[in-house]
């Protein structure tokens, strides 16, 4: 627990301090992983299999090595190490070998004086390739005859969880059926990085990424290298959302460094970009919920499909979440849900914010408005009386035991101030924001129809099903040229969120001392863990926290054994305030006084067990919860079935706000992300190709796209956590979509089963989708993903001693 | 990889003349995609987003002259009397691209999306290319051949475009699926000719290039005739007439299913622009005429 | 090929692949990485850049085309003792979350603000549909432009 000092020293924990990278940031200024340089550097460059699925009979570079300017041209022989990594499973080639199971699979790198040497070069490996059936359809791939992605066959996991009486009966049920394109986290700073080799046969590797260890962890075995010798530097990041928790350029740079003596620069472009790192899983739901007559809900049944692509990643994960978070934030007493990922010759999915409970939303959301329309309900007034609260029992058997606060994040969204009735625009020249259609020029208001839509969603906070998880901080406090000064050390990446800022503003609180310096994150300190599952705030706080608190322990044991020596009193507890210690709130001495020697502690952080899901998903899975809801205002023009979204409101479950206005950002960035989806976002594969590798045909929202977002938030500190906060990045993307379908349902009064949400299907043009019954369940030998069946290592509880 | 940068129009034409391979590039707004992109290697480049003789425009005899060198923001600040024309620049991305864009690049790329070019069809515009031999004026429909696909000589440059001056409200409209930023999954320049008394129809995006809805264009002036709209513009056209119209738009598209959007939402919306288009520029036309006497 | 460009007040020359823009050459070639590079192809806003006074996409510029021309950048804004009151403005509305859109974003709203002191919502966002940003869902961004063009007028915020 926090014990706050006195009064509260400035720039500290729930104040809007200003970002601690801001300056550099605003001057162009700040050296993000693209814009590193270093004397000699050769620039490295990907060659990709241009096909999904392929056997690869021979590759010869002969020409490309020969080529003025090129330093290296390998393959997966040259790997030295381990031939393959991933996060959950070793299951991806470093280069492909012999087969390659997605187009967009590495074969070869380059290193070259120029990138356009590098390219010209690639050009030039003359790579006979023997495709090979491909299977790109999900539902497919669980069929007995479909083309087998790995030997052991498609299916990568498949999890049920039962709960009360799955054969409950109901009043009435209501039944739909879902899906959910691929979306792309589409960061504007693509992958880049540099890797430096070192004297002692090592490597330095400066990469934007968002968790150094399990990177490193990954790329040393390759290197055939010992951890030691593999040092990672946290580089500039240019967001993430989930796209950097996998490796992309890392081992090739390092690869290439090494075997070159020469620091190599790898950057990718935007069309790179898209084969370089995993997507949003599209899904397939199928959903039906049961009722009594006055509305409470009895039971939910799902059916959910996860297209994983070629390679694991973290998809295991992925199906879990979507499959624990089927039901919605609702008391259920009954349930049977069914979560399947299956391996298609599809790029690669895997962590996108929200990862699973995105698509859930969606399906469980769309169901609860079925539901009220049956009965002639509310839409919100029917969640208010199903949401659960902190005791309810959920579907896995898991009780909330933290704050769940569903009521009242529901009630406060539900009173935010409705946006005035479409304004016409004076102008009559339909000017760019007031219609749909924005700039286009498309509208002077015909045909608009407004619609209001509501939704709730929850995530989990932090790494779940028994992973334990933790983060290790360095506090050091010392005097400085200006008085009492804290350092930090922490792996923790900085990816735009803001953790650099809030872990600043920890120390102080917890230290008293405003000169607070953070050091750049690299593996020289242990695991922060990733900057994902919005777990930072807890557990990297955390970690700061504790290391404080340690160093105050310290601090304090040094100030009473001087105080002792010198025969003066102490009365009342000690304290920090303001750079003074003070006793019994009456400042004592500068801190200085005490800091002649430096004061130093190394603390981790871990968060309480949880425990996996056993055959009939039931356990302990998730750490702690996080809840929102949001309101969405859209103008349909239902004649081009274009639209407008007018407002966001929306209140969010944050336990405390450590940094209110970096709470704000995330909430509307997370909102910005979930209208994408709802909208316009989606990765168009055909045939295992994808189609709209750019920004000029993947489209996300431009600040014409983008409404006026209100928000509310909901402090209920949770129990157990860093100053009761929880994670923040996450529930606003969950929710946002399912509220704009919602609110599109409205207007059109058609029903809308699909996102992203073509012009087409709210101008009526797309026949309505025909019943689908779900796939059957394929049979699995337990819960836990195939691979761990057959034998294949974990990848992260090794290195976590889990 | 060589560039060439000229000073005048007659330096550029002299090697173009030499060398027919080398590729111009003004705006870079479609070129440098492909050059970044890595799709394209000339071996020639030569900048004329510089060169003063293409970057100007002229009244001259009732018609207007548009130089292929005008950017899109200097369109919209000098010809604001052209509002389809304008409307087709300001849909043209950010104010980065309206700075740089051109219509001669427009042009010279010949895709059937390219923003300005269904104003240019609808004006019945003339294409004016120029080469160290001379000049040479194509009529339209000879200018645009297919998707990318134009009858420019490779010693040509595009000089401009020229075109009577229409006397008569119009407007562009672009469809996309968000709100700014888009390639055209369809669009639209109807263009209302008072002193011929016709209706001018072009369609963007659904097609191999520009097509004009003919049979459109002919049955909605005789309907606006029978309802005596020529001579009165507070005159009703009837309900029929206008939909007939719709549906004879969205015949005259030739769309095909691609990554930006369906067949049948490219026609559909072709129609319902035309709609819209027609009813503004009617709209348009009373309020310009001013208020009805009493009777 | 040499170019001689005046980049922010000083003449620089360097040699480019001729196939460059003016985007490499500023980056790679004159130490100016302020513009990004996040599409390469017009539609981010990342790079912007002036060119001879006029807000640009410098990925859409090929580098010969800055030949014996100016340009200025991000790196143009304010001083090394003062911040420009656009990006002082980003640091104030929370605008900057990653920071990778942010140079392009400071320099087109810099540009407006020239151009337009008093622009009202609707106009600043159609001033502002090149640039994207991923992280902040532009909210703090007009924020910041309200700020920014408020303190450039005289007032305060």
């Amino acid at each position: 627990m926090s014990v706050l000092t006195g009064a509260r020293t400035r720039g500290g924990v729930g104040e809007s301090v200003r970002r601690v990278d801001g300056v550099p940031k605003v001057k162009g200024a700040f050296a993000f992983a693209s814009d590193l340089f270093a004397e000699g550097m050769l620039w490295g460059y990907t060659l990709r299999c241009p096909h999904p699925s392929a056997r690869i009979r021979s590759i010869d570079i002969s020409n490309a090595l020969a080529t003025s300017g090129v330093h290296a041209v390998l393959l997966a022989a040259d790997v030295p190490g381990k031939k393959t990594f991933g996060l959950e499973f070793s299951d991806q080639p470093v280069l492909a070998r012999d087969r390659a199971r997605y187009a967009g699979e590495p074969v070869a790198v380059v290193a070259a004086v120029d990138p356009e040497t590098a390219r010209r070069a690639a050009e030039r490996i003359a790579v006979t390739y023997e495709v090979l059936p491909a299977v790109t359809d999900m539902e497919e791939a669980l069929g007995a005859t479909a083309p087998r992605v790995h030997d052991f066959g498609n299916i990568l996991r498949h999890l049920r969880i039962a709960h009360g009486d799955p054969e409950a009966t109901a009043e009435l049920w209501v039944e739909g059926y879902y899906e959910t394109g691929m979306q792309d986290q589409a960061m504007l700073g693509p992958e880049a990085g540099m890797a430096i080799p070192a004297d002692d046969g090592g490597v330095d590797l400066y990469v934007a990424t968002q968790w150094l260890h399990v990177d490193r962890q990954q790329i040393a075995p390759c290197l055939d290298l010992p951890p030691d010798k593999v040092r990672l530097h946290l580089a500039g990041v240019g967001g993430a959302f989930g796209a950097r928790e996998d490796v992309s350029m890392h081992i090739h740079a390092c690869l290439l460094a090494l075997r070159t003596r020469r620091p190599v620069k790898m950057a990718y472009g935007r069309a790179e970009s898209f084969f370089g790192h995993v997507h949003r899983h599209p899904a397939r739901i199928w959903m039906r919920h049961g009722a009594k007559r006055d509305g409470t809900l009895v039971s939910v049944r799902a059916r959910i499909l996860l297209d994983g692509g070629a390679y694991a990643s973290s998809s295991s994960a992925v199906v879990a979440n979507a499959s624990t978070f089927a039901t919605g934030p609702y008391e259920v007493p009954n349930a049977l849900i069914e979560g399947t990922c299956v391996y298609t010759n599809n790029p690669p999915c895997g962590a996108m914010r929200g990862f699973g409970a995105v698509q859930a939303c969606v399906a469980y959301e769309a169901q609860m408005d079925k539901l009220a329309a049956r009965l002639g309900r509310d839409p919100v007034d029917l969640r208010l009386q199903n949401a659960l609260s902190t005791g309810s029992l959920l579907a896995t058997g898991q009780i909330v035991r933290g704050s769940a606060p569903v009521r009242e994040v529901i009630r406060r969204c539900a009173a935010l101030p409705v946006p005035d009735p479409a304004p016409r625009d004076p102008s009559g020249r339909g000017g760019g924001y007031a219609y749909p259609g924005g700039a286009g020029n498309v509208s002077r208001g015909e045909g608009l129809r407004r619609g209001v839509g509501f939704a709730v969603g929850w995530k989990n906070l932090a790494y779940s099903e028994g992973f334990d998880d933790s983060s290790e901080a360095r506090v050091r406090l010392a005097a400085g040229p200006g008085g009492p000064r804290a350092e930090v050390e922490c792996a923790a990446a900085e990816v735009g969120q803001g953790i650099h800022t809030v872990l600043v503003q920890i120390v102080r609180t917890e230290l008293g001392v405003e000169t607070v310096v953070i050091h750049p994150p690299d593996t020289r300190i242990g695991s922060a863990g990733s900057t994902s599952a919005s777990r930072q705030t807890m557990m990297s706080g955390g970690a700061v926290q504790l290391a404080c608190l340690a160093v105050r322990e310290a601090l304090f044991a040094r100030v009473r054994q001087r105080t002792a020596v010198e025969g003066t009193g102490l009365r009342g507890d000690l304290g920090i305030e303001s750079g003074q210690v003070c006793a019994g709130g009456v400042p004592l001495a500068p801190l200085e006084r005490f800091l002649d020697e430096p004061i130093e502690a190394t603390r981790v952080y871990h968060h309480r067990r949880t425990r996996p899901l056993d055959g009939a998903g039931q356990g302990d899975p998730h750490v702690a919860f996080a809840f929102a809801a949001q309101r969405a205002v859209v103008d349909v023009d239902t004649d081009l079935g274009l639209v407008r979204v007018v407002q966001i409101a929306t209140a969010q479950d944050v336990g405390r706000a450590l940094n209110p206005q970096s709470v704000y950002g995330q909430i509307e960035g997370g909102t910005a992300q979930g209208l994408g989806l709802a909208l316009m976002e989606e990765v168009q594969l055909k045939d295992g190709l994808i189609e709209n590798a750019s920004f000029t045909d993947y489209l996300i929202p431009t600040i014409l796209d983008m409404p006026p977002v209100l928000s509310a938030l909901v402090e209920e500190p949770e129990p157990g956590l860093p100053f009761g906060a929880k994670g923040v990045g996450e529930p606003s993307t969950v929710v946002s979509t399912a509220a704009i379908l919602a609110a599109l349902r409205d207007a059109t009064g058609r029903d809308l089963h699909r996102v992203p949400v073509r012009p087409d299907d709210l101008a009526g043009l797309t026949p309505p989708a025909a019943t689908r019954e779900p796939p059957p369940s394929p049979e699995v030998p337990g819960p836990a993903p195939i691979p761990k069946y057959l034998g294949l290592e974990a990848g992260q509880q090794e290195m976590m001693g889990g | 990889m060589d560039v060439l940068l000229p000073r005048t129009l007659a330096e550029a034409l002299e090697v173009k003349a030499a060398h027919p391979d080398t590729v111009p590039i003004a705006g870079g707004t479609d070129l440098m995609v492909d050059l970044n992109f890595d799709r394209r290697r000339p071996r020639v480049l030569m900048d004329i987003s510089r060169l003063p003789e293409l970057a100007v425009w002229r009244r001259e005899d009732g018609h207007l002259f548009l130089g292929a060198g005008l950017t899109y923001t200097r369109i919209i600040g000098d010809l604001a009397a052209f509002a389809p024309l304008v409307d087709a620049c300001r849909t043209v991305g950010s104010p980065q691209i309206r700075n740089r864009g051109t219509v001669g690049g427009n042009l010279g790329t010949a895709s059937p999306a390219g923003d300005a070019l269904p104003v240019l069809a609808a004006y019945d515009a003339d294409v004016v290319l120029i080469s160290a031999a001379g000049r040479r004026t194509l009529p339209w429909a000879e200018f645009l051949v297919g998707p990318k696909r134009s009858a420019l000589r490779p010693d040509e440059l595009v000089l401009g475009a020229r075109w009577r001056i229409v006397r008569g409200p119009g407007s562009f409209s672009k469809v996309g699926p968000r709100n700014a930023m888009v390639i055209a999954v369809a669009s639209l320049c109807l263009v209302i000719d008072e002193d011929r008394r016709g209706v001018r129809v072009a369609l963007g995006s659904v097609g191999p290039t520009i097509l004009r809805a003919g049979a459109a264009e002919l049955e909605i002036a005789r309907a606006l005739e029978s309802a005596g709209v020529w001579d009165d513009p507070a005159a009703a056209v009837p309900r029929e007439a206008i939909e007939r119209f719709q549906s004879a738009v969205a015949a005259a598209a030739r769309p095909i299913d691609d990554v930006r959007g369906s067949a049948a939402y490219r026609r559909h919306a072709c129609g319902v622009l035309a709609r819209r288009a027609l009813s503004w520029a009617l709209q348009d036309r009373r309020a310009a005429a001013g208020p009805t006497p009493a009777r | 090929m040499r170019i001689r460009v005046d980049v922010n007040g000083e003449w620089k020359t360097a040699d480019v692949w001729p196939g460059s823009s003016l985007l490499f050459a500023l980056r790679e070639h004159f130490g100016l990485a302020g513009a990004k590079n996040a599409c390469e192809q017009g539609e981010c806003g990342s790079c912007s850049v002036w060119l001879d006074g006029t807000l640009v996409c410098a990925c859409l510029v090929l580098a010969a085309q800055a030949h014996d021309r100016r340009v200025r950048t991000v790196e143009a804004l304010g001083s090394a003792e003062r911040l420009h009151p656009v990006q002082e403005a980003f640091l104030e509305a929370g605008a900057v979350q990653c920071g990778f859109c942010t140079p392009g974003l400071i320099v087109a709203v810099a540009d407006l603000l020239e151009r337009d002191p008093a622009p009202d919502e609707a106009e600043v966002r159609e001033a502002l549909s090149g640039n994207l940003c991923r992280c902040t869902g532009y909210a703090k961004i007009l924020d910041a432009v309200r700020i920014a063009s408020a303190r450039m007028r005289g007032g305060g915020a």
